[in-house]
């Protein structure tokens, strides 16, 4: 259906075919349709596994793993996994956004900052995590202070380069006029250039937040003895693939609700900033 | 008209410069001003001739190329506390991320040591003299032109500076609208003993609101013409705009701004 004919629909609503007929064929356009994708894909895997088309040592039966892991969970193994794990993730997490806000702040605020931090930024920035591993295990062993420090500073350079440039994108004619009220320096910087560039903040939050997940569960996968990822690797080595399949689905349900909580208090915060842009648009 | 004898805020040899890529624009070319305290000085002049830049240079947001500015005797470098300025853009220079009524309440709470209460009334009251009432939980952007332009009036109006330096604040509001603003801020300019200075395209509207006219010239610019009002106080729309002494000062005005713009002035005079 092109989209200028169902625009014409909505426009004529006393030729519009009936309700029941219209919610049909709009499916497509619904969240349904993509859930039902889902579905489809893993009764297929189920399918596949149930006809031995693929080998079931290496790939169970959904329906095995999905019993697994309310087994699992039942049991309170994996929450018993769960809990260490975002523990180090969230105080990794904070540490990182944390000094992102204040440092990209900081850079984008004072001349002497940007500076001095920049070419630091630029180099360290394009490491892949896994590298500095080894080292932040000489240093600091394999603990949680390891994997908090590797998680927060992952999240540091999105959340950083984010409010640096939210900083340096703030209208010079709201600083002006704070100017103008008395409103100068590190007040400035926390009543006027901090909520401006809050848009920015999120966005580098929410890409942190998924580095935050994928740092977490390599640190716990190279080092650890609990946690979701120790759980995991352990699980394919022990040759338990069921339970191995079982902690994956978990890390997807959290992925999923964190980011669902993640937008929620996002469109909370910046309801001003949407509200604000559509009307920029027209 | 006040006859103080010192001058308030004074202006000496202003000139500004900009580099822009295209090559150095001249803006202002020596502009010398005194404005004595309690006055009402409107400014005057076509499009680009740096109306805005001449108010900014007051307000001490940019810095004149050569020249100073003194404030009862001290220099201007950087916003001084008894000055407050209305941007132009006035669209931009509210908060997106405050509602109207703390939009209106920035100035109060940042500038004076008022108690919570009060800086509610005092919000308020202005909230209500620029007929907003109503709107204190809206967003900036939820408002017509017209109502933000007033938010932007109500919130420098609200701080009640000595000096209110106001960039075209009236250029997106209805005839009636206007009228009733321009009520508003004569009346606090007489209650409170302002010092006003007011940009205008609106050459009535300058004679009317002033006690003094001030029109810069074609750029680069400097003082045109520079014309005491002595209308009588207090001013009426209807009976003042028709003594026959409003009519000569705008026919004056208009003919040096017509002979400006090389327009023949015939129909002014
Ligand atoms: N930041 C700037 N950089 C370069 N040139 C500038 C800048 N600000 C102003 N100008 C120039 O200075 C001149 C005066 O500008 P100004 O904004 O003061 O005019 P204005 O009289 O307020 O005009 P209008 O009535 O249209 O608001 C213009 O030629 C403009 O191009
Ligand atoms: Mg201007």
């Amino acid at each position: 259906m092109s989209p200028s004919i169902e625009a014409d629909a909505s426009r004529l609503p006393a030729t519009a075919p009936p309700k029941s007929a219209r919610r049909v064929s709009l499916i497509w356009k619904t969240r349904w349709f993509g859930v039902g994708f889902i579905v489809l894909l893993l009764a297929l895997w189920e399918i596949a596994a149930a006809s031995g088309a693929v080998p079931s040592m290496s790939f169970p039966r959904m329906s095995a793993v999905m019993m697994t892991w309310w087994e699992l969970i039942v049991s309170g193994e994996l929450l018993g996994e769960l809990v260490p794990s975002l523990w180090r993730m969230f105080a990794g997490y904070f540490v990182g956004v944390a000094l992102g806000v204040a440092l990209g702040l900081l850079m984008g605020y004072f001349r002497f900052f940007y500076s001095l931090l920049e070419p630091i930024t630029e180099v360290l920035r394009p490491i892949p995590s896994p590298a500095y591993l080894p080292i932040v295990i000489l240093f600091l062993g394999i603990d949680d202070e390891m994997k908090i420090f590797m998680i927060a500073f992952a999240s540091l350079f999105p959340v950083l380069l984010n409010t640096y440039s939210g900083v340096r994108s703030v209208d010079p004619i709201q600083l002006q006029t704070a100017r103008t009220f008395g409103v100068t320096g590190w007040k400035l910087l926390w009543q006027i250039v901090l909520p401006s560039a809050a848009p920015y903040i999120f966005t580098g939050m929410r890409v942190s937040l998924a580095v935050a997940l994928i740092v977490m569960v390599i640190s716990e996968m190279v080092a650890a003895s609990s946690g979701i990822g120790y759980f995991i690797l352990s699980a394919q080595r022990g040759f338990k693939i069921r339970e191995m399949f079982a902690g994956v689905l978990t890390l997807a349900i959290v992925g999923y609700v964190l980011n669902r909580l993640f937008v929620a208090i996002e469109n909370r915060v910046l309801a001003w900033h949407y509200g604000y842009t559509v009307q920029q648009r027209n | 008209m006040a006859n103080s004898t010192r001058p308030f805020l004074s202006l000496r040899g202003i000139r500004k410069t900009f580099a822009a890529a295209g090559g150095t624009t001249i803006a202002l070319n020596g502009v010398d001003l005194e404005i004595e305290r309690g006055s009402f000085v409107s400014v005057i002049g076509s499009s680009g001739c740096g109306k805005s830049t001449l108010l900014q240079i007051m307000a001490g947001l940019i810095e004149p190329t050569t020249g100073n500015v003194t404030i009862e005797g001290c220099k201007v470098d950087g916003p001084p506390r008894n000055v407050i300025y209305v941007f132009q853009q006035y669209t931009r220079s509210l908060f997106p991320w405050k509602t109207v009524e703390r939009n209106v309440a920035f100035g109060l709470e940042n500038r004076e040591q008022l108690s919570k209460e009060a800086i509610a009334a005092r919000t308020q009251e202005y909230i209500s003299l620029v007929k907003l009432t109503g709107f204190e939980r809206h967003y900036p952007w939820q408002l017509s032109g017209g109502m933000q332009q007033r938010v932007a009036i109500a919130r420098a109006l609200a701080c009640r500076p000595d000096v209110l330096l106001m960039d075209e604040p009236f250029s997106a509001v209805d005839a009636l609208t206007r009228v009733g603003l321009q009520e508003l801020v004569r009346s606090l300019w007489r209650e409170l003993g302002l010092t006003v200075v007011f940009v205008t395209h609106d050459v009535d509207e300058g004679v009317y609101l002033s006690t003094r006219v001030v029109a810069l010239g074609r750029p680069p610019a400097t003082v045109a013409v520079d014309l005491p009002i002595e209308l009588p106080h207090p001013r009426d729309q209807i009976a003042t705009r028709a003594l026959p002494e409003y009519l000569d000062y705008r026919g004056r005005l208009l003919a040096q701004l017509f002979a400006e713009e090389g327009l023949a002035a015939r129909g002014a005079a």
